[in-house]
């Protein structure tokens, strides 16, 4: 049975697990563990986010590398990513993110591709700007279809003093595409998180605004932040089309070169992901007024409340629309309530992801009758914990960046019904015997975005929670 | 009736006709090529001129079989009792290599980082190291840390065995705690090389101080290589010396950590080589390196010369490998070869003897490292099967040539060019050029798989898209069994996909 947290219960046990620390990592990490406070204004007093990780305590954090070249850019399809630097980085982001893309492997799509230009020795000694000039040759020769290429630092790009900004400039001329050199190396920053802001200011610097679309209409919206998880952007894009809006880009996942470039004529910005692509929003409404608002297409109830906010952009035959569409799937959502609510009603869970997903899909929990008792960002920052605050329930125990120790304790003293968190997590907790589902990969599955991915949400979890095997751990010969 | 409720997801729900015509409509934002512009350049890219021009790459590596040296560094350190792997440097990597294991074992992997940052790349890492080695030896509890190290490390040049002894100054750990390290720059070789430059530090480090007995202890040392099949292998290893009543020593034994029950615990350290075993393994009558190719440093500097051992490098892979493996034991132990695994070397003969007609005469193309690949292309020969294309990433000139030239002096494998150094992409080219019946190789083989329609028989690492096939063994006379198995049933599989009068009930 799930331990039920109160305050109290929840501070005494985050003291228990400071306890275990040496002093200067306890002193570090109280900053970054709390109950929630709906009464708190914003997290200001009782949190630290976006700090540097303590060396040695197991954090799942990833690199500034892992943000630009796995999140943002890597998705964009017609583009050739190149990692530049040693051959692992780009070996071990390759094809595991489940951004898919439409488009022939190779030929006019290029996210299931690993290029790099695997650095030798030679090439850290001397420098490796001349192997990326013959390197981006040969890709236009391999690749005539490209639309553009960028250039995704590893650590050593940056400690060797190449100069891959000039390398880029030059050869975009002589390739006459766009070639983009993105200053990612994994040592800049304390996680994914920089990567996502470099990347978005290249965006910025190379892409938006360097080509105009072909027509333009009042109802014209771009998906932003949504990397096309398990088929997720397209989930949410036909939602979006049935509410008569016209989506003229999806940043970035299944999308390109020519609606990044042409999103400056957008006349809103849907933002999913905020925490990876905030910036590029801010930039395009202080550049071209554009205004950007966020959105949560997981679950029925947080749908309708965007698909309205949305509408409220635009006039009475969009806001007309969007009743009909929440109407219309009404019935659906109801059954899919009706089908597995009985079966996951007063469920615990606890939640850690990267940026957003911990606070977004709570509502989809919700909906099912189930209850966030846990929940934490690997890179989120303050203002990902401020919007954190009313979303989660008063009580549910906050990790900021936890350490694998922590998480570990965590569920074993709070025996949730389920965890939700990424591939390092999963095996762990089920050999703890906790059902568990990878909220970053959606496990294989997905979408779980938009009302097709609500039933897929639904569905996954009940599998997990109501999976036999966990029910099988003791043998009969030791059951009391 | 909701328990008709039918839910579709990612693999049919976009087959549906609302989807297609929203992602029809996507396509006026994308400024594409036509379809049939798109079709033009994907037959250029399968054509003989395109090939050409493919293997004219200088600088650019295209989808390739090989990962970087920490990766090799800390799977052989998850193989020592109580050892927590400890990588220097940048924290992606070990995110990285953490989740590259667990989608491959399907299992935890505990590792650590030091989180070096921009700070660390000005200053260099010691305030790291100190603070690192001192937060996981009290949270984590090990008995041993091996030290390893990211590109970021090696770059500014940080200096190991000094900023471990400074730490150990500091008090960051006990002066006697085992700490071995190795440096791992990830520009240098591959993931095979890490596993060597590990695996030596570690023998190195526990043993150095140890004078060597006078006789030996009658044991022999195993060094299992970088191995995806560990799990299967290991075991199946110890059956079979077992079954001869030898006495052995697995140098770097990560069967148990890599394959722990689900019993409502986790278990972060489970079984492994222990430091006093490794001390003794000093001792030991020889060295077997059963994958040759992750341990040429460890054979040559190492076990020859600091251990004074004889070192056998033997895959026991195939119906001649494993008998060479077996023979080899049984000559220096003076232990015959056990009637029990004469019956079970018989019972992969009948069953070779029983898919040899499916096998015999096909053209197969192969990619991974070299041990594997060489050993693997061994057995498929002893099937009648036919190499033509073999790439291998990770392979130097010398060893590639040796290949080369071995397979030219063969019956079977007279026809096969072995393109060392090469990546995917050239496989490409070349089935494009000369279709083969089926491949054999990693997941990464997938795309390739599909695109011309050839069944992918997965056997290397990394396997991300099937379940517990490093569960099995592909060592010993059981192996033969499960490669026969996946391989014949694979290529059974393809040949009813494709059949249509020719159905057979029977086969």
């Amino acid at each position: 049975m799930a331990m039920n947290l109160t305050k109290e219960s929840g501070e005494a046990l985050i003291s228990e697990v400071l306890d275990a620390y040496p002093e200067e990592v306890k002193e570090e990490r109280r900053k970054h563990l709390y109950m929630n406070d709906s009464e708190m204004e914003n997290t200001s007093k009782c949190l630290t986010a976006n700090r540097k990780s303590q060396p040695g305590v197991m954090t799942v954090r990833g690199c500034a590398y892992a943000g630009s070249k796995g999140v943002v850019w890597g998705p964009v399809k017609d583009m050739v990513h190149i990692s530049h630097g040693p051959v692992g980085c780009g070996q071990y982001s390759w094809g595991t993110r489940r951004n898919y893309a439409n488009g022939t492997a190779g030929v006019d799509n290029f996210v299931v591709m690993q290029v790099t230009s695997d650095f030798q020795e030679k090439d850290i000694v001397f420098g490796g700007d001349k192997k990326l000039e013959q390197l981006l040759r040969e890709i236009k020769e391999m690749f005539p279809l490209a639309k553009g290429i960028t250039i995704q630092s590893e650590c050593p790009i940056g400690l060797i003093g190449d100069d891959i900004e000039a390398v880029a400039k030059e050869m975009s001329k002589e390739l006459d595409m766009p070639i983009i050199a993105v200053r990612c190396e994994g040592f800049r920053g304390v996680s994914q998180s920089l990567g996502h802001h470099i990347a978005n200011d290249t965006v910025r610097d190379h892409a938006l605004g360097k080509a105009e679309p072909k027509d333009e209409t009042p109802y014209d919206v771009a998906i932003v932040g949504d990397y096309n998880i398990g088929g997720d952007a397209w989930a949410s894009r036909i939602i979006l089309e049935e509410m008569g809006l016209r989506v003229i880009a999806q940043w970035s996942g299944d999308g390109t070169l020519n609606e990044m470039q042409t999103t400056h004529k957008a006349k809103l910005n849907l933002l999913h992901c905020y925490r990876s692509m905030n910036y590029i929003c801010r930039h395009m409404e202080e550049k071209y007024g554009i205004p950007w608002m966020e959105y949560n297409f997981f679950g029925p109830s947080k749908i309708e409340e965007s698909v309205r906010k949305i509408a409220e952009h635009f006039d009475d035959k969009i806001k007309a629309n969007a009743e009909k569409v929440i109407e219309k799937y009404k019935g659906r959502m109801q059954q899919i309530i009706d089908r597995f609510k009985p079966r996951l009603e007063g469920k615990k869970v606890m939640l850690y992801v990267g940026g957003l997903r911990p606070r977004h899909v709570i509502g989809a929990y919700e909906d099912l009758g189930m209850e966030i008792v846990g929940a934490g960002y690997e890179f989120g920052h303050n203002d990902d914990y401020d919007r954190t605050l009313e979303e989660a329930k008063e009580s549910t125990l906050i990790y900021d960046d936890a350490t694998a120790f922590e998480l570990e304790t965590f569920v074993d003293k709070i025996k949730p019904d389920l965890v939700g968190s990424g591939v390092k997590e999963k095996y762990v907790f089920q050999k703890m015997g906790v059902p568990f589902r990878q909220m970053h990969s959606w496990d294989y599955s997905g979408p779980y975005h938009g009302y097709d991915g609500f039933e897929i949400f639904a569905r996954d979890m009940d599998m997990a929670i109501n999976a036999p095997v966990f029910k099988k751990m003791t043998p009969p010969w030791k059951e009391q | 009736m909701s328990d008709t409720l039918v839910i579709k997801d990612h693999n049919t729900v976009f087959a549906e006709e609302r989807y297609q015509v929203s992602q029809e409509k996507k396509k006026a934002f994308e400024a594409a090529a036509a379809p049939e512009k798109v079709a033009e350049v994907a037959a250029y890219t399968k054509s003989p001129e395109y090939k050409e021009k493919n293997f004219d790459r200088k600088s650019l590596t295209i989808n390739p079989a090989k990962a970087c040296q920490p990766l090799g560094a800390i799977l052989v350190a998850s193989g020592f009792d109580g050892c927590l792997p400890y990588v220097h440097g940048s924290q992606g990597c070990v995110a990285y290599f953490r989740s590259h294991f667990n989608r491959h074992f399907k299992e935890p992997f505990a590792a650590v980082s030091d989180s070096m940052t921009e700070d660390a790349a000005v200053f260099g890492g010691q305030k790291n190291m100190v603070a690192g080695l001192k937060n996981a030896y009290e949270i984590y509890k090990p008995k041993m840390i091996a030290v390893s190290t990211t590109c970021m490390a090696e770059v500014i040049g940080d200096d190991l065995n000094a900023f471990i002894n400074n730490s150990k100054k500091d008090g960051a750990v006990p002066e006697d705690f085992p700490t071995p390290f190795a440096h791992t720059p990830s520009f240098v070789g591959s993931h095979l090389t890490g596993y060597d430059n590990m695996l030596r530090g570690i023998l190195f480090y526990l043993t150095n101080k140890i004078e060597k007995s006078e006789t030996d202890n009658g044991k022999i040392n195993i060094i299992p290589g970088y191995d995806g099949y560990s799990v299967g292998n290991i075991r199946e290893i110890k059956k079979m010396l077992e079954s001869m009543g030898v006495e052995y020593t697995i140098l770097g034994d990560n069967s148990d950590i890599l394959d722990t029950p689900m019993d409502g615990t986790y278990h972060m350290y489970s079984g492994g080589t222990t430091i006093e075993e490794v001390k003794e393994a000093k001792n030991a009558k020889a060295t077997f390196s059963l994958l040759p190719d992750s341990t040429p440093k460890v054979s040559k500097t190492f076990i020859k010369d600091d251990w004074e051992q004889p070192l056998e490098m033997i895959v026991p892979l195939g119906i001649d490998g494993t008998d060479a493996f077996l023979g080899k034991v049984s000559e220096i132990t003076g232990k015959p070869v056990s009637a029990e695994l004469e019956k079970a070397r018989g019972r992969a003969l009948d069953a070779m003897a029983d898919s040899n007609y499916y096998l015999h005469g096909k053209k197969f193309a192969i990619f991974g490292d070299p041990s594997y690949v060489e050993a693997l292309v061994d057995f498929y020969m002893e099937m009648g099967a036919e190499p033509s294309h073999i790439v291998i990433t990770t392979a130097t000139k010398k060893v590639g040539r040796t290949l080369q030239k071995k397979l030219d002096e063969t019956t079977f494998g007279k026809n096969a060019t072995v393109h060392f150094g090469h990546d995917l992409w050239h496989l490409r080219s070349l089935i494009a050029d000369e279709a083969v019946d089926f491949i054999v190789g990693s997941t990464h083989g997938k795309q390739l798989a599909k695109e011309f329609d050839i069944p992918l028989v997965r056997i290397g690492f990394p396997i991300f898209d099937r379940h517990h096939l490093h569960r099995y063994p592909v060592f010993g006379y059981e192996g033969v069994i499960n490669i026969l198995n996946w391989t014949v049933n694979t290529l059974l599989d393809d040949l009813d996909n494709k059949a249509t009068f020719n159905l057979d009930m029977v086969r």
